[in-house]
């Protein structure tokens, strides 16, 4: 019979301030490379040496060692989900690992080296902090090197780790390191990445993962895993203007307090600056000028918020704004228009075509879409852009030009990631088939009877 | 700068009100999946910072195996009661009795009947989206899961063929028929759960902490007996889950750390009272939190196999 003699009271015992001090912040990074550059391994590595596994964890990686590995630990087969990727010993999607040290929270974004998952691996570096760039230091730069670091830099990642592998089997050879290092500068000026890290490893070994490599006397730099601890990635999000799409109209029904009959808040997650309450807003599509009353949140009204905190904002006006309308502030306008500049990156078997209607997705708005021009094509080999492509296909990056069905309200991506990005969706099979990063708008927004104007 | 940086459960939350909110503005008959375990007491907490002062915009949807802790369904119960939601639950005794599911010869975990039951609800309800408190930190077919995870009319899974998820921007379209499973908490680890029950001071069954409880071992796991049998004139509905006399049977000072049904959630042996205590296991812990569930263990890739059939 079961007996539940519980001594706990029915609810929650008070909660007193823990132990061990809270992680301060979460760094994402991606780590991509070719097949067979080591990835899953390293990762592996990672948390195997930063004892983020746990014993269920290591009992399976022994019974498949006696199944798969001939009785060695494959350290691969942690990240190796599903049963396809163990049979055929590939990576198919994104995955996302979790661990965290006394420093740090770290998400990783396990994207694949296959060259027609090229997708995957623009979907897990897009939020990325870091993205590690595997080369397995027997064959240096190669042509997936190349697509990955042009990716990364295409997404804007502000920071970026060339993690030469396998380097047990050059020898250890500083003169090899230096040869890939120099492979790499060869091009990375052409790519406009500030911040880039040379790492020796051997993720098998776990030399320079977590512990610092005997190998490698030559070598003064940190370990990767104290490399990602320390990279200052500050505040990635864009302080400077403020943006908030509206998601959602919050308007009570059935209020119980009659205080809030008349309650209606604009919900959304702020995109871009600071907001605070008493401030003069622009709200878009309508133009119209307008104070922010209130910044409601859950927890109590708040005299300011910031990107990317999730808000409710009670204007001082009844202006009709719903779920597509962006609140912006008076300075730093944003760009808006009907003509649009972008980068795209085709994540689709059906080709772009021109003239074909997509269904455009940015920040809270979906509108329709349509392809004007196909500007050029990046030849990932020789990153030089071939104009006037007859398409692009899946995996190739590029420029186009489009025309959507109701102004967007938009940054350069370049200077604010979530109000210059967007998503193109195929009408009918609803497939996500590009990713795209606007270009910078020649026309601001104005409100609709003032004198703001640039 | 340093009073516009959020911590990691701050940057968690909102990004998870994010993906609520965005639930609400582009399903039209969107419904919460709430169990009264730790990671669904979290989405309500969730739901009420996305859409408060409104009413929560989502019924709540649970699926009883029949197994259930009877503290688990009282909490669930009260909860859903105090926020002034709307509660549907399902049963796979329903589901068994008018032939919507059927138990393989010898089944005793009701966990695979679950699928038929959550699929027919959805159809039911003609929900066009589930909102789950599945994360990816939880199983290995698990980290591969997007936010906005689509299911075709079968309610199937196709990890090969996922639309990519890219920044913040999520592709809910749907055709007739299609459905999406939405998990907020996907970016969340075990850890960040309990710190955000404790930060959120929100309350959790009892079964959590530390208890008193008779368990048999089967499966190098400690399941709890199950309750007696009322009625022997009906069938035992815990039959196969009653300890055999050839399996060591121990009454034990345990805690539940995952809550699955009785049949299928192992026991494990606790101290742990407080939230704080909770924590400081979890952050000793040398095995996953699903390596107490009997039902991930059946195979290597069981998981997997159940979410490409429509498991949550």
């Amino acid at each position: 019979m079961s007996v539940l003699t519980s001594p706990s009271p029915a609810t929650v015992p008070s909660v007193h301030a823990a132990g061990a001090p809270l992680p301060v912040d979460i760094l994402r990074f991606n780590t991509c490379g070719s097949v067979d550059d080591g990835k899953s391994t390293l990762i592996g590595r990672l948390l195997y040496d930063s004892k983020s596994l746990m014993e269920d964890q290591l009992e399976a990686l022994e019974r498949s060692a006696d199944l798969t590995g001939g009785g060695a630990i494959n350290l691969a087969n942690l990240t190796d989900g599903l049963r396809a990727e163990r049979e055929q010993g590939i990576t198919i999607d994104v995955a996302y690992r979790y661990f965290a040290t006394p420093r740090r929270k770290f998400i990783i974004a396990d994207t694949p080296g296959h060259v027609q998952y090229t997708r995957n691996m623009v979907t897990g570096a897009s939020n990325a902090n870091v993205s590690i760039i595997l080369v397995d230091a027997r064959l240096g730069v190669i042509e997936q090197s190349r697509r990955h670091t042009a990716i990364a830099a295409l997404l804007r990642i502000p920071h970026l780790v060339v993690a030469v592998n396998k380097m047990d089997l050059v020898g250890w050879s500083e003169a090899r390191f230096n040869e890939i290092r120099e492979q790499f500068e060869a091009f990375l000026p052409r790519l406009d990445i500030k911040d880039v890290k040379f790492i020796p490893i051997s993720a098998l070994n776990g030399d320079n993962v977590v512990t610092p490599s005997v190998h490698t006397p030559w070598y003064p730099g940190p370990t990767l895993l104290g490399h990602l601890e320390g990279v200052h990635i500050g505040s990635d999000w864009n302080l400077n203007g403020f943006r908030l799409p509206v998601q959602w109209v919050n308007r009570p029904n059935n209020p119980t307090d009659a205080q809030l009959h008349d309650f209606r808040g604009c919900s959304g997650q702020i995109a871009g600056g600071i907001v605070r309450a008493g401030q003069k807003v622009l709200v878009l599509p309508t133009g119209i000028v307008t104070t922010v009353k209130e910044i409601w949140t859950y927890d109590g009204r708040v005299p300011e918020a910031f990107c990317p905190q999730s808000v409710t904002l009670v204007l001082a006006d009844d202006i009709d704004a719903g779920r597509g309308s962006m609140i912006v502030g008076l300075d730093n306008p944003a760009g808006t228009g009907t003509d649009l500049h972008a980068k795209v990156c085709w994540m689709h078997s059906r080709p772009l075509e021109r003239g074909k209607k997509y269904f455009l997705k940015h920040t809270t708005s979906t509108v329709q879409a349509v392809v004007t021009e196909l500007v050029h094509r990046l030849n990932i080999e020789t990153l030089d852009p071939e104009p006037a492509p007859a398409a692009l296909t899946m995996n190739d990056l590029g420029e186009i030009r489009l025309r959507v069905s109701q102004p967007l309200y938009y940054d350069g991506y370049a200077v604010n990631r979530l109000t210059g990005s967007f998503i193109l969706i195929e009408q009918g099979t609803n497939a996500t088939v590009a990713a795209g990063m606007l270009l910078p708008s020649h026309e601001v927004v104005k409100p609709e009877s003032g004198d703001f104007m640039i | 700068m340093t009073s516009y940086h959020l911590d990691h459960l701050q940057h968690l939350e909102t990004e998870a009100i994010h993906i609520m909110r965005e639930v609400a503005g582009e399903f039209e008959r969107p419904a919460l999946l709430f169990s009264g375990g730790k990671d669904s007491i979290c989405l309500l907490r969730l739901a009420e910072k996305a859409f408060r002062p409104s009413d929560i915009p989502l019924p709540f949807l649970n699926v009883e195996t029949g197994h259930e802790f009877p503290e688990l369904i009282e909490f669930r119960d009260r909860r859903a009661k105090q926020l002034g939601a709307r509660l549907i639950v399902r049963t796979v005794d329903q589901a068994i009795a008018n032939g919507t599911a059927t138990p393989g010869p010898g089944e005793v975990s009701r966990n695979k009947l679950q699928i038929p039951v959550l699929l027919s609800a959805i159809e039911e309800f003609r929900f066009d989206c589930a909102i789950g408190g599945a994360r990816r930190d939880e199983e290995k077919a698990r980290a591969k899961e997007r936010f906005f995870s689509f299911r075709d009319s079968f309610g199937q899974w196709d990890p090969k063929n996922q639309r990519p998820e890219i920044w913040n921007l999520y592709n809910g379209r749907l055709n007739p028929g299609d459905n999406m499973r939405v998990f907020p908490l996907s970016n969340w680890t075990e850890m960040d759960v309990w710190e955000y029950i404790r930060q959120e001071e929100l309350e959790v069954p009892r079964i959590y902490f530390s208890h008193t409880r008779e368990c048999f071992r089967r499966g190098g796991q400690w399941l709890p007996v199950p309750p007696p049998h009322p009625d022997p004139t009906k069938a035992d509905p815990y039959a196969g889950a009653r300890p055999k006399p050839t399996e060591p049977r121990k009454t034990m000072v345990c805690r539940v750390r995952t809550i699955a049904d009785m049949i299928s959630t192992g026991m494990v042996e606790s101290p742990a009272s407080t939230v704080d205590d909770i924590i400081g296991e979890v952050a000793a812990a040398r095995v996953t939190e699903r390596g107490s569930r009997a039902d991930d263990k059946a195979s290597e890739a069981a998981m997997e196999d159940r979410k490409k059939v429509g498991y949550f």
